[in-house]
């Protein structure tokens, strides 16, 4: 199997090769959430191309939907379409590839987009695992910004509430928003309290761009019972190249030519030296 | 004549399928009670999930039930539900295909003095501009069931809204003339075509029997199937009437008097007059006290009709 975290910086090329030639995206999340959708789809979950109409496999909404790049570059990468073909319509005229996940293309349960849908729609699938008595479990990626949408904690409440142990919820936790340090914006900081006192397990991972990290985490996840777990995965905005990396500005925007050189170079010498570190 | 509350019949007809079907599920947010759905939860708990006071949650964690097999009822009052909890409609439900029926209790004034905040005079506007979501007013607890019969057969999204209180039956047991997304033609006349749905199909009867006594005709249409919206009647109907009137329990705009209006408009231009609840908070009183004072009953509904034939 490939090396996890080197596939991650493969997808991120994949990534800014959508971007650049949709000329849309939001980078900076799709950068910080790669290695938590790289451990869930490549290690953690059944879900693939052959599994898609079995209701036993694993279940997975996108709840930070705006980070849809990254998913299609994992999807592309799973077999559920093409790449290249991505790349090349990407955000253009008539594309089914757009902005958002939309579950006309294969492999995506849910449309998302309009933040703080994500948890609540994966409660009732996993109270719909609990009814029919099966093993598969149910995974969401929310923004830490989109922690403030009233409708995550009804969620919240609701797991909690119906001891969903089959239900598993990361938070991307890179602290930026649109507008800036999400601290300031609307703060988020005793988040671990919070999700303790809705009745869930709460799991700090404190380097969520790390891969090891993570996939003990979700390991860890799958061993708790009677409680719906949060991975609380902190992550760097734009993570990968020096040019993004903590900038609230690189939220949603399109590389500039020398930018462009500069996060390729950066991605290309991060991907090598994990290639040369595994090897050596 | 028999009195039943249509949301009653939403309950029987579903605790009769759940008996069939596990994969029948039924949501409430701390509204079985006031959705007559207390049976259905006591019955088949296994198959009921109560979300405590949160419509929003309602109707994505049925959106999520959905997506995983369960055929799921959402029962709320339709005021939150359709207002409250619309963006969920619209995405988890209207926009990500997902089978959830979307069932508005007490709707339209059936609140009657518990004020704006509780009255849906906006549902039907609101839940027929979604692309992918239907909208259905039944009239009677007869076409309640057939109504929800028929939707237990398909796995699409839809809106359905029922009054709190009982009503008087407009159909005969064991003649029901019911179609799926066609309107019921119940009078034909050559003067007045008059157009209403739910609660409002029973006044628009009144209102033809006072009119034939004064020699004109009627056409009284229950235009249940507010989305899709029956056309093909409405045009037939304003083709032979010189004068349409559709009745509603509902805001004057967006909803069915709107709708006939655009259908009419683009197809054989007629004069309309649309009844509906004002564009202001309605008097306080019951739903018969509301409606006599807005003039949605036999008389008033005639009274229109004469002063503009």
């Amino acid at each position: 199997m490939k090396d996890l975290a080197v596939l991650a910086y493969e997808l991120r090329e994949d990534v800014v090769d959508m971007i650049v030639e949709g000329g849309a995206g939001h980078i900076g999340g799709d950068m910080s959430v790669m290695e938590i959708l790289t451990e869930l789809y490549f290690d953690q979950m059944n879900i693939s191309p052959q599994n898609m109409d079995d209701p036993k496999r694993d279940k997975f909404v996108m709840s930070k939907g705006h980070s849809v790049e990254a998913y299609y570059a994992v999807l592309a990468r799973k077999g559920f379409f093409d790449i290249q073909e991505v790349i090349a319509q990407f955000s253009k005229f008539g594309s089914k590839y757009i902005g958002h996940p939309n579950n006309k293309l294969p492999g995506i349960e849910m449309n998302s987009g309009s933040l703080g849908h994500g948890l609540p729609v994966c409660v009732g699938m996993a109270l719909a695992g609990k009814m029919d008595g099966q093993d598969y479990r149910v995974y969401t990626v929310m923004g830490d910004g989109e922690l403030a949408e009233g409708s995550v904690w009804e969620g919240a409440m609701a797991a909690g509430h119906y001891k969903l142990d089959n239900l598993c919820a990361v938070v991307d936790r890179n602290r930026l928003q649109i507008s800036g340090n999400t601290e300031e914006v609307m703060g988020h900081d005793d988040l671990h309290q919070r999700f303790h006192s809705f009745g869930w397990h709460v799991i700090d991972v404190e380097d969520g761009n790390d891969i090891g990290q993570l996939k003990e985490a979700f390991d860890t996840a799958k061993t708790i019972k009677e409680k719906p777990t949060v991975l609380i995965a902190n992550t760097i905005k734009g993570k990968g190249s020096k040019v993004m990396e903590d900038k609230a500005s690189w939220h949603h925007k399109v590389p500039k030519e020398e930018e462009l050189e500069q996060i390729k170079k950066d991605l290309k010498e991060k991907k090598e030296a994990l290639q040369n570190g595994k090897n050596s | 004549m028999a009195k039943t509350a249509n949301k009653q019949v939403i309950c029987d007809v579903l605790l009769e399928a759940a008996k069939q079907d596990k994969d029948i599920v039924a949501l409430c947010s701390d509204s079985r009670g006031s959705a007559s759905f207390t049976s259905f939860a006591d019955i088949y708990p296994e198959q009921f999930v109560e979300v405590g006071i949160a419509e929003q949650n309602l109707v994505s964690i049925a959106a999520g039930l959905a997506r995983c097999g369960k055929k799921t009822y959402a029962v709320s009052p339709a005021s939150f539900l359709s207002t409250r909890s619309y963006e969920q409609c619209k995405v988890d439900v209207a926009y990500s295909d997902t089978n959830v029926k979307l069932i508005g209790i007490s709707g339209g004034v059936s609140y009657g003095a518990l004020g704006m905040s509780h009255h849906s005079a906006q549902d039907i506007a609101a839940m027929a501009s979604v692309p992918n979501m239907r909208v259905y007013l039944p009239s009677d607890q007869l076409q309640t069931r057939k109504l929800m019969q028929e939707l237990l057969k398909d796995n699409k999204p839809a809106y359905i809204r029922v009054g709190r209180n009982a009503v008087e039956d407009i159909y005969q047991e064991g003649n029901i003339p019911f179609e799926m997304d066609k309107a019921t033609v119940i009078t034909e006349g050559n003067d007045v075509a008059i157009i209403a749905c739910g609660e409002m199909v029973k006044p628009a009867i009144d209102a033809a029997a006072i009119l034939k006594e004064k020699g004109v005709s009627t056409t009284v249409i229950d235009m249940y199937c507010i989305k899709p919206l029956d056309e093909e009647t409405i045009i037939k109907a304003a083709s032979n009437a010189k004068l349409i009137i559709t009745v509603e329990e509902h805001s004057p705009f967006g909803g069915l008097g709107s709708m006939v209006s655009q259908v009419a408009g683009n197809h054989c231009p007629k004069k309309i007059i649309t009844m509906a609840l004002p564009d202001a908070p309605v008097i306080s009183g019951t739903s018969k006290e509301v409606f006599d004072y807005y003039g949605l009953n036999g008389n008033g509904i005639a009274k229109k009709a004469l002063e503009n034939l």
